[in-house]
């Protein structure tokens, strides 16, 4: 753009126009070859999961070049997609995910409405506070949770500790703060114009959140929800803390414990269910792109 | 402003005639009871499922193993004199310091690469680039599991062509020292890159037509342009990688389990041998109670540059 510009300048600057634009070439040289150095740090994981995927057990035992497939083969893909445990941890992981997705938005979508438009006593306290509920991490409340789970169980007889179901109540701890701050966000920007008319229409404060807000928001919304998604996805300790039961586990947990048989490591089944499981954040990432970045780097959120 | 709206909303409720509303209703319409509603479910769960449980843990801790007897603060005194305990604070604080510094370098100046190239290309450049950051971390660190392999690793096969190694990535304090921080590197950077990308963004491009007009060089201009520039959101960025690093728990727990020897062990992993594998649950509650101070002090950092930010907006 500015090359353009100083194009129109004038001879008496060809000299320096040159210069300049030889070191834009080069500038944009090197920084296509660090960027395929970084490139290459960052996607080796997960090619190699690729390529150790489509090997059989004997290729991996036979330590050939590992970073090539001499027989390519999709048994791995068909073992985990027909076996029944692994069909259950896919099942349980979607079935916790999506639940907490739809808890998620049902609690944070009012709240982050009635914190972004109704100035009420303590309610930019109860902001501040969301947001610091946020940064308190899942490691820091595993063990008074289960510890809770317990003395409930013992007190009402009801089932909690290693039942898929308890996690659906525990996740929203970690999505509903994020997904309130970001949406507060949201819908303090949108104009004050739009629900002062639908007030003054005789809307009410309902109507104002599902006909106005939620329609407007929407891309917000479906950042959040995206995030809400990946989190309950991707999350490790808590299942690992209050599931052990094969049935009861979630897809990370279940492929760290299960296809780790004593000291036998099937790398090949491994890295098979690791690359099926990480294809859902994927494959949303893949088609979402920008609602994704917008969620998660929204606020600031983890890495 | 909004107490406006209000008047006028209900103005025009009561100004119809044919609604009489009474006593009951006029509560149920009040805005604050609506808004008292809509955030009750919030305010539940933040009570019982994060401030309760944050307290409950303070009061664990001061329970024996078996959790019959108040022993004050005899779990804390036991920890002191435990080597082990010291170890994980070092650890702790070796992990997350190296990492954010790491991570943010390699973000910073990934960002200014792909900042360079022509917009059309940097979305693929940055779609493939984050993809470390959108698989989940447990999965991918199996992925390094399976890389640093003591007996099939593919980075000592390819080092061995260097006539380098085998080099025991996990057997050895220092390598697996060394290992979990890079995963963790490798895992968070991507999160600084777009972060950093943003904030790159919004510099005028002025302003370095200016700087170089007057003849600064590359150095200059990142430290007297870029930086102030980027200021608050490095900042930002920086203190919430910090929290999320210190308390970090899938990357060690898959790759090491703590060992060698406890070597590697953070809060959160050590939290977790002790109080759930070893059911010790008071003395895991007052590991993990450890990580408070820090994450306190990181967040009221965030908090103030979250509220001038606020402020500025």
């Amino acid at each position: 753009m500015s090359t353009l510009a100083i194009d129109k300048a004038g001879p008496s600057r060809k000299v320096k126009l040159g210069s300049m634009s030889r070191d834009r070439t080069w500038a944009l040289r090197w920084s296509y070859f660090f960027l395929v150095l970084f490139a290459i740090f960052f996607l080796t994981p997960p090619v190699y999961m690729l390529i150790t995927s489509l090997k059989s057990s004997a290729e991996i035992s036979a330590a050939t070049n590992p970073w090539w497939v001499f027989h390519p083969t999709l048994s791995n893909y068909a073992e985990l997609l027909t076996s029944n445990q692994f069909l259950r941890f896919f099942w349980n992981s979607a079935i916790i995910s999506i639940t907490v997705v739809i808890v998620t938005m049902l609690i944070s979508i009012p709240a982050a409405f009635a914190l972004a438009r109704m100035k009420f006593w303590g309610s930019a306290t109860l902001a501040t506070g969301v947001f610091l509920t946020y940064l308190i991490p899942d490691s820091l409340l595993f063990i008074p949770l289960f510890k809770m789970l317990a003395v409930v169980q013992e007190f009402t007889g009801i089932t909690l500790l290693n039942r898929w179901y308890v996690l659906v109540f525990i996740y929203p701890t970690l999505t509903v703060p994020f997904c309130t701050w970001i949406m507060i966000g949201y819908f303090a920007s949108i104009p004050k114009e739009l629900d002062e008319a639908a007030l003054i229409d005789g809307a009410s404060w309902l109507q104002t959140l599902t006909r106005i807000f939620i329609p407007v928001a929407l891309p917000g919304l479906i950042a959040a929800t995206i995030f809400a998604f990946t989190v309950s996805w991707a999350q490790f300790l808590y299942p690992l803390v209050f599931t052990t039961s094969v049935d009861q586990l979630v897809l990370p947990v279940g492929i760290t414990t299960t296809l780790i048989k004593g000291d036998v490591f099937n790398w090949g089944q491994i890295m098979t269910g690791a690359l099926l499981g990480a294809a859902p954040p994927l494959i949303i990432y893949a088609f979402l792109m920008d609602y994704y970045i917008a969620g998660l780097t929204a606020g600031a959120t983890k890495g | 402003m909004a107490d406006v709206v209000v008047e006028q909303g209900r103005l025009a409720r009561t100004a119809s005639p044919r609604k009489k509303s009474t006593s009951l209703r006029n509560v149920l319409g009040r805005k604050s009871t609506v808004a008292f509603f809509l955030t009750l479910p919030l305010i539940l769960l933040i009570a019982m499922l994060v401030l309760y449980p944050a307290f409950y843990s303070l009061y664990l801790a001061t329970l024996n193993k078996a959790m019959t007897k108040f022993v004050g603060l005899g779990n804390f005194t036991f920890l002191f004199k435990r080597e082990t305990f010291w170890m994980v604070v070092k650890q702790s604080c070796i992990f997350a310091i190296t990492a954010v510094i790491f991570k943010a370098l390699i973000g910073f100046i990934v960002a200014h690469f792909v900042h360079n190239i022509p917009g059309k290309k940097q979305r693929k450049w940055r779609g493939m680039l984050l993809v470390p950051w959108v698989i989940p971390p447990a999965m991918s660190t199996l992925a390094w599991l399976w890389l640093f392999d003591p007996s099939y690793s593919a980075f000592n096969y390819t080092l061995s062509f260097f006539g380098v190694g085998p080099i025991p990535w996990l057997g050895d304090t220092f390598w697996a020292r060394f290992s979990v921080i890079l995963v963790n590197v490798w895992y968070g950077a991507p999160f600084f890159l777009i972060m950093y990308l943003a904030a790159l963004k919004s510099v005028p491009d002025q302003l370095y037509e200016a700087a170089s007009i007057d003849g600064a060089n590359w150095w200059q201009k990142i430290w007297h342009i870029t930086l102030p520039m980027m200021r608050n959101i490095i900042a930002i960025t920086t203190l919430f990688s910090l929290i999320v690093t210190f308390a970090n728990f899938d990357i060690v727990r898959i790759l090491t389990s703590g060992g060698p020897l406890d070597t590697t062990h953070l809060f959160a992993t050590w939290a977790f041998q002790v109080g759930i594998q070893s059911s010790d649950i008071p003395l895991g509650a007052c590991v993990s109670l450890f990580m408070v101070p820090i994450l306190a002090v990181a967040a009221i950092f965030i908090l103030r540059d979250v509220n001038k930010r606020g402020n500025e907006a």
